[in-house]
């Protein structure tokens, strides 16, 4: 208890006195998964959409793997992701192990099944609305996936708050890919377990603290920003 | 660009072995308005969708006097239950110019205009999700008159409306068709055929059971199954 209690007042000061180290890897972190969740975004809606308006031989087996591509272990992504980008491996000429942009990859990765599933869900259900009107308007491919983009697109917000939140709160594949280097690719999670390693049970906490701050700031600034929860307006 | 005549030559949708509609042969020449009656199941919405291209055939042919593409370009379908875009009033109206590449101004000026045809300019930003019955089959009808198209399908209408939201609706029509617009509709209702239908395709198993001027049909029905259907009578 006296360590919460530590761990809040640590929390506090280190934000008050905006500390240099935490300013730093605060802003690591959103620059990580903010990024993830961008590329996600972009490569997941429409697939989500594709996949809901299309009809193709092996359509369930492909929203079925997808679904259980929710349940990625991280560690496993980031070993392979890893793998991948090691001296040794396929891409390792591009020099990306231990940088920033390799826990992108991995963050991506992991996040790009999640909105997908939770966006299919909600564009089927719309594309089973609008059906019979798009059909009857001959609108294309595209048009029928942009349409129901925007139309759903309180839905994919929160599809994109999801994977923002399995992001920003992963440790386990940044932490193989990323290896935790101090002023280059620490992030509050990766500082987290270090910190908890060492038994500085307030830092940690405080890190903690701080982290659900963020993730709450970042959900609640784009809730106000997209004006969801508004009566009279989608 | 000439759409019509529409030639229905043994036109025919099944599904899992059960036939909805046909075989159907007719020939419609796309002056005023044709009224699809008959009791219910008897294929009406199903040969509307066939002639929209919205219901595949699995058999005969549907032709008309230009190609299919440049058909469903002008034409437009009102479903029975009119479907809303989560947008507001205006930007439902506007969708259709959208889609074809018309920019957004002057999309949202033509849709501002078409509003106030049909009476909903005093709810141009409001979801069109909120609207009444009414107001949302008076919005799918500015959206589907819009883009000025040479026929009109109507799926029912005026289904589940007052008669002062049917009078409202028949009132758009009645200018759509002056304005040059075919009407092809379905309704159960015999008063708004005996009012709108200046020629009438009497359905009953999926099949053509009559067809012929609207005057003719409610004078001198000319088979006893249409002189039933007009009494009142339950059809088997």
């Amino acid at each position: 208890m006296i360590d919460i209690f530590d761990g809040l007042t640590h929390a506090f000061w280190l934000v008050v006195t905006l500390d240099a180290d935490l300013v730093e890897i605060s802003l690591r972190s959103l620059q990580v998964t903010l990024t993830a969740l961008a590329i996600s975004s972009v490569i997941a809606m429409p697939l989500a959409a594709l996949l809901a308006v299309r009809r193709f031989r092996f359509r369930r087996y492909v929203i079925a793997v997808m679904n259980a591509f929710m349940g990625l272990p991280p560690v496993v992504v980031g070993l392979i992701v890893y793998v991948f980008l090691s001296r040794s491996g396929p891409l390792g000429v591009l020099g990306l192990l231990f940088t920033p942009t390799a826990m992108v990859i991995a963050q991506t990765i992991i996040i790009i099944p999640l909105i997908a599933s939770i966006a299919h869900q909600s564009l089927r259900d719309l594309w089973q609305e609008y059906h019979d009107l798009l059909i009857s308007m001959n609108v294309t491919q595209t048009q029928k996936i942009m349409t129901l983009i925007w139309d759903a697109r309180r839905a994919l917000l929160t599809a994109a708050l999801a994977g923002f939140g399995r992001g920003i709160g992963e440790v386990g594949a940044i932490l193989i890919v990323g290896g935790n280097i101090d002023h280059a690719t620490r992030v509050l999670t990766t500082a987290i377990a270090l910190e908890t390693g060492k038994g500085e049970f307030a830092l940690a906490l405080a890190l903690g603290f701080v982290l659900i701050a963020l993730s709450i700031g970042v959900n609640l600034a784009s809730h106000m920003m997209s004006r969801t929860e508004r009566e009279g307006r989608w | 660009m000439q759409l019509f005549p529409l030639i229905v030559e043994g036109a025919r949708s099944s599904r899992q072995g059960k036939v909805l509609v046909g075989p159907v042969d007719l020939v419609l020449d796309g002056i005023g308005t044709t009224v699809v009656i008959g009791p219910n199941g008897s294929g009406k919405t199903t040969l509307l969708r066939l002639f929209h291209g919205a219901e595949r055939l699995t058999g005969g042919s549907i032709q008309w006097a230009c190609s299919e593409v440049e058909a469903r370009h002008e034409t437009a379908f009102v479903f029975q239950r009119p479907v809303m875009l989560r947008r507001s009033v205006i930007d439902n109206i506007a969708y259709p110019l959208r889609i074809r590449g018309i920019k957004r101004r002057h999309a949202l000026e033509e849709a501002s205009h078409w509003a106030e045809k049909v009476g909903l300019d005093d709810m141009l930003d409001r979801q069109a999700t909120v609207l009444s019955g009414g107001e949302q089959q008076k919005l799918a009808l500015a959206r589907a008159l819009i883009t000025k198209p040479k026929l009109l399908f109507l799926d029912e209408p005026c289904a589940a409306l007052d008669g002062r939201a049917m009078q409202e609706i028949e009132t758009i029509l009645g200018q759509a068709k002056a304005n040059g617009t075919a009407l092809i509709m379905t309704t159960h209702d015999m008063g708004q055929a005996r009012r709108l239908a200046d020629d009438i395709v009497f359905l009953l198993k999926g099949k053509v059971h009559e067809r012929t001027a609207a005057q003719a049909f409610f004078e001198t029905p000319q088979t006893s199954e249409a002189r039933a259907f007009l009494r009142g009578d339950i059809l088997e």
